[in-house]
Formats: C-alpha cells, structure tokens, sequence
C-alpha cells in the first residue's frame, strides 16, 4: 500500500496552538511520525535578562496561559535557591493553596479537551462548567482568572484572609463532588473503554529512556513527582499519596489526571486548616552573585528553571524547561501503528501545551534551515566569542 | 402536461425544495438548540441555520484541481435525492394512487445516493484528508447498509411480498403498526442508528471527524457546494424519521405522525451527545457483528409473525 502523508498543523482543529505533527500513514494506519515545533517562539529567556527580578515573573507566567503559576513559581524557587532566602511560612502555604487550585483547574480542562478530541462535547462542557467555579476561586484569591502574579522573590502578593477560608471550602465541596460525577461518568462508559483502553500504550522502559515527566510519567508506572522528590512550599507538611497507574495507556492517563484532583484538594483543605500566622513575605534587599534552579510540579510535569545572577537587579542567565518538551518525543512510540482516529488522541493524551515548549526554528523555503548540530554549532561560536571577548 | 407542471411544483415547492429546506434547517436549528441546553450552552437563535446556509450562497466556491463536474455536481445529486425522498414518500401515504410498484425500492436508492455522491466528491477532491474520510465513509456506509436492507426485507415480507409502499401503510393501517411487535422493535432500533450513521451525527461522525481529519469528506468544499451537503444534511434530518414512520409506524397521515416523530428526533438527539465518536473498526463491528446478527434474528422472528 502506497504511504501518504496526513498533516496535523501547523494549523488543526485537533489542537488551538500551532504545532505539526507529519503522519506518514498507510491507508487509516501511521507508520511514523514526524514532529516539527518552533512555530511560536517568543523568545522569553533572551528578554528575561532585560528585565529586574520583579518583573520576570510576570514574564515567566506568560509563557503558558494554563500553567501560568508554575513557572513564575519555579523561577521565584530558583531565586530564593541563588540567595538562599528562607520564605515564611504562610507565604509557602498560600503557595501550595494556588498551585493545587492550578492543578484542578487544569486537569479539568484536559479532560474536557480530550472529550472534545473524541467527539464527545457533552464531557467537554461539562467539565469546562466545573472548572468555573476553580477559575472564580482564583478571582477571589488573586484577583484574576488567568496569570494570577502571587508569587513573588521572598513571598507572595496577596494574603489569604480568614472569610476567605470558608468559602473556598464551600467551593472545594461542590468541585469534588462534581469531579467524582465526571470521574464516574468516564470511567464507567463501555464506549469510552473501547476508544481508550489499550490504545497509545507508553510503557514503563519507555518512558523512563524518553525522559517523560507528570502524568504521562505516572501513567506509566513511573512514580515521580517533584512535589514528592523535591519538597518544596508546604508539600512535606500535609498528607497525600502519588497517584500512579501501570497501564500506559490514554484511559490510564485520564484516571491519573482524574484521581489527582482528589488528591489536590486533599491538600488544599490541609493547607487552608494549618494555615500558619506568618507575614507573607520578606523584604530583600540585595541578590548575591551565583546560580540557582528551581524546580516545581506543573499540571504536565517537572518545570525546570535555572537563573545566575551578577549580583545586579537583573539575572544574567535564565534557562526554562517546560515538561511538554519532554513529553512530545514519546508520541514517536505511543503513535505508531494505530488508526489516524486513534493518533489524535495520542497526540493529545499528554496535555501538551506548545506554547512552553517551543523552541527556535528557522525555516527557508518550507524546508527546515538549521538543524539542531547547526544551531549547537552557533551556540559554541557564540559562547567562544563571548569568552574571547572577555578575555580581552 | 399539467403532470409535469404538477410534478415541478411538488418537486421545488411542497413537499418538495422549499418545505423541506425550511423544515429541515428549523429542526437542525433544533437540534444544536437542544444540544446546547444538554451541554449548558444557550445555542444559537432560531435563523442561525438559514443565515449560514445564506452565507455559504453568497461565498465563493473554490474549485480544487481533479474532477471538477464530479466534484460539484455530487452535491446537487445528493440534495435532488432526498427532495425526491420526500415527494415519493408524501404521495405514496397522501395519494395512494400515485405510489407505483417498486418505490420502496427506488427510496433506497435513493437514501444511498447522499453518502456515495459523498464519497464522489471527496474522491474527486484529491485532497489527502477528504480521500481518507471517502474511504472511512464507504466503510461506514457498507456497514450499516446491510442490516438496513436486511430489516427493510423483513417488512416487505410481511406485506406479502409487496414493494408498494402505499401497500406497506393499508397492511400497517388493517394489522396495527410493524412496530408493536418484536420484530418490529427491532427494525426500529435499526433504523435509528443507520439514521444517525447517514447523517453523520456522533457516535457515527467519522468520516468528518474534524480532530482527526479537519472536515474530512468536506474539507475542500466551501460556499454553494458545501451548502448544497449542508442542506442534505438539514433535510434528511425531517425525511429519515418520516421514512422510519411510513414504514414502521403506521404511516404519516395522521396527526400522531407529530409525536412520533418529536420522539424519533429527541433520540437522535440524546444519542448524539451521549456519546464519543467510535472507531471506524469499531462502528463496522457494532454493525456487521452487533446489528447484523440482530436484523437477521428480526427476520427469523418475522417469518413467526412476531
């Protein structure tokens, strides 16, 4: 049978961000796959060092409008790491609070997502209705729906207040209970079963030599957490369990994702009954010199950010790794040889989310310019200037 | 002469274009109506469906490069199609002289020709995606296509042996409806999905499952054309359930006709946002392996007289 090559991207119903995924398929079946990124890049690292510490987590927390609190988180973790700052309590707890919240509310809109991708729209607003609530939570805590800017080198922006406290609880009641409704609803349809059991399969050995981070990760058995392995904020002070599935594959990946909204909110009620009498911030008056990393669950995985500073109000270097970009090359496995159907929904099993993950890429003529040799190739010219130049 | 004339007027105006037309984009208005309260949406106001159809009018119709008659006559066919549907099945239930022998079987022609002038016109495209939602629709259609004529058998045969259409409404009119008996349950369910398969409504929305395929069979078309299938679409969604009431349900010459169709239609509805889209294996197992063996046992049951 002769090989054809269906397009998705750079522009596809499938997903709402640019991205290309090159299906080479024989007749309704993908034999390979090419993946292309770098059709939105925006150049955040380079502006970041153009900009004071104060001013990059506004920065940072644009780079994904869903995970919008893990990167500024990661990048004030990877401040505080370089100055050695010890944040107060109550900051750390309201940390915890709004990244959970972020969690929910970002699990949600997968699985309202993915509902979409088979056709099911009935699912798809459904959860896009209980993620409503979460999102007027936010509202109420931070001020804004999206890009709540909380965070901040030494603490946070906004306290949680005490009258607060008992509505979100009030909220947190309806979204469980709501969540339990949609958790049994996917998990219980016989169709839902048959379209996703066993389909896009990524095993464990798999996934560990692919490097993939979050739920994929979990949904394969592979049982890492940053929050687990790395304690950071309140995650050491509370109780709650690593939801891990062995199967591998879609339906695995949404039960993984379902079930750790229980265990999101889980903590927020913990965090919001312990919630310590502590400012919720400190003043810093000056960053040394050094380097920092920081490094914090997102709803799709490990957010990794590295920061060296002069001692100046301005970092000198800053480095994001957004999990998606670790996450898209294992879709080379988990596509091959399924129906074009069924691809798609591989493609969109591990929640990715292009816009932190692109990576520069020039193109002439169609045609990819630069290769990843060639661009390291400039990186080491540029780097053995710049040396020569301060050897001067 | 005054036949022809007769024929041309019931053709374009009643039950023919315009009354189908209308009927058919107020129930689609319908149908996202209550597919939006379902999904907590408010959905669009009642002429949302005659201004899209407008619109497309008024838009320009790209021709891709392949065949470019094909291409656009099979939008016209499958429109003519079921227009003719419905003005043979109002005049074999109003005007029982009219209905002629072998109708029935000219109706299932013609219920075949929306999803082959489909298939044509996406082949014709020569666009990747249209072909592979060309094959997956033929796919779809030899699926549900066999337990269609299998059930359709069984209700001729129950009529003695007569492909009169007008005969199959008197024996349903002197022996109570097909429907009140087992076999007739089973037709019904049937024809229910093979309805739901045809105008490609989820679960059965492969061949234009746009996630996957953008718009699949319809990804080249646009302004008339694309709302020339539009409009088909519209109107088989007031013919097919007429169809079903004609011949399991006791015809649609009375005013019962009304609530069995708003019953017929709110399946279709439910059904519709219920559930997720199937795999093309799958829709060809539930049809050939789930609904097949079902037809046949209807048949078997028919021949008991139950």
């Amino acid at each position: 049978m002769s090989k054809r090559i269906v397009p998705i991207g750079p522009y596809h119903p499938l997903q709402e961000e640019p991205e290309f995924f090159k299906l080479i398929v024989e007749g309704e079946t993908v034999v390979d796959i090419e993946i292309n990124i770098g059709y939105n890049h925006r150049g955040h690292e380079f502006l970041s060092p153009s900009l004071t510490y104060d001013q990059i987590p506004f920065l940072v927390e644009r780079i994904c409008g869903i995970c919008s609190n893990s990167h500024p988180l990661a990048f004030v973790l990877a401040v505080e790491d370089m100055a050695h700052i010890k944040v107060p309590e109550r900051a750390l707890y309201i940390r915890t609070i709004v990244h959970e919240l972020e969690r929910i509310h970002s699990h949600l809109l997968w699985i309202g997502l993915a509902g979409h991708f088979i056709g099911y729209n009935t699912i798809w607003m459904w959860a896009w209705r209980y993620r409503e609530p979460v999102l007027d939570l936010f509202e109420m805590i931070t001020g804004n729906r999206n890009h709540y800017a909380m965070n901040k080198v030494g603490g946070v922006r906004r306290n949680i207040y005490h009258d607060q406290i008992s509505h979100i609880e009030k909220v947190l009641d309806l979204v469980e209970s709501k969540v339990s409704m949609l958790t049994k609803a996917v998990l219980d349809d016989p169709v839902l079963h048959a379209r996703l059991k066993g389909i896009g399969i990524l095993s464990k050995e798999a996934a560990i030599s692919y490097g993939v981070v979050g739920p994929t990760a979990r949904a394969s058995g592979v049982a890492i957490d940053v929050r687990k392995d790395d304690p950071h904020c309140a995650y050491d002070k509370v109780e709650w369990d690593i939801v891990v599935e062995e199967a591998g594959d879609i339906f695995a990946k949404a039960k993984v994702r379902l079930l750790e909204c229980f265990e999101s909110i889980k903590i927020i009620r913990q965090c919001l009954k312990n919630l310590p009498d502590t400012p919720i911030e400190i003043r810093i008056e000056e960053l040394p010199a050094g380097e920092g990393i920081g490094r914090t669950e997102a709803p799709r995985g490990e957010v990794f950010h590295y920061i060296r500073g002069n001692g100046s109000h301005h970092p000198v270097r800053h480095k994001v790794r957004a999990p998606s970009y670790m996450n898209l090359p294992s879709n080379e496995v988990t596509v091959k040889g399924h129906s074009i159907a069924d691809a798609a929904l591989c493609l969109a099993a591990i929640d990715p989310c292009y816009c932190c993950t692109e990576r520069v890429a020039v193109f002439e003529d169609g045609k990819l310019k630069y290769t990843w040799n060639d661009l390291l190739l400039f990186s080491w010219k540029k780097t053995e200037q710049i040396r020569a130049r301060l050897r001067k | 002469m005054s036949n022809y004339l007769k024929f041309l007027l019931e053709f374009l105006i009643f039950p023919g274009l315009v009354f189908v037309a209308i009927i058919g984009l107020l129930l689609s208005w319908l149908d996202r109506k209550i597919s939006a309260r379902l999904q907590w949406r408010v959905g669009p106001p009642w002429y949302q469906c005659f201004a899209d159809i407008i619109k497309l009018f008024g838009k320009e119709t790209i021709i891709p490069q392949g065949r470019k008659l094909i291409f656009l006559l099979a939008p016209i066919v499958s429109a003519i199609s079921v227009i003719l549907i419905s003005v043979l099945l109002y005049n074999a239930n109003f005007y029982p002289q009219c209905s002629f022998l072998g109708d029935i079987i000219l109706v299932i022609y013609l219920l075949a020709l929306p999803p082959l002038m489909t298939i044509l016109g996406a082949s014709a495209s020569k666009n990747p995606l249209s072909s592979v939602g060309a094959s997956r629709e033929m796919t779809l259609y030899f699926a549900y296509e066999l337990p269609f004529v299998i059930v359709t058998i069984l209700l001729i045969m129950k009529a003695h042996g007569s492909i009169r259409l007008f005969e199959l409404i008197n024996y349903q009119k002197t022996h109570g409806a097909y429907l009140y008996s087992i076999s007739g349950v089973i037709t019904f369910i049937i024809y229910l999905f093979t309805m739901q398969a045809k105008l490609g409504y989820v679960p059965f929305d492969i061949a234009e499952a746009e996630q996957e395929i953008m718009a699949g069979v319809y990804t080249e078309y646009s302004g008339f054309a694309l709302a020339m299938f539009k409009l088909t679409k519209a109107m088989l969604l007031f013919v097919f359930p007429m169809f079903i009431i004609t011949l399991v349900w006791g015809g649609i010459n009375s005013i019962s006709t009304l609530w069995k169709f708003a019953i017929i239609f709110i399946l279709t509805v439910l059904v519709k946002n219920t559930n997720p889209r199937v795999r093309i294996d799958q829709a060809l197992k539930f049809f050939w392996l789930g609904m097949t063996p079902l037809a046949i046992l209807g048949l078997i049951l028919g021949l008991y007289k139950l």
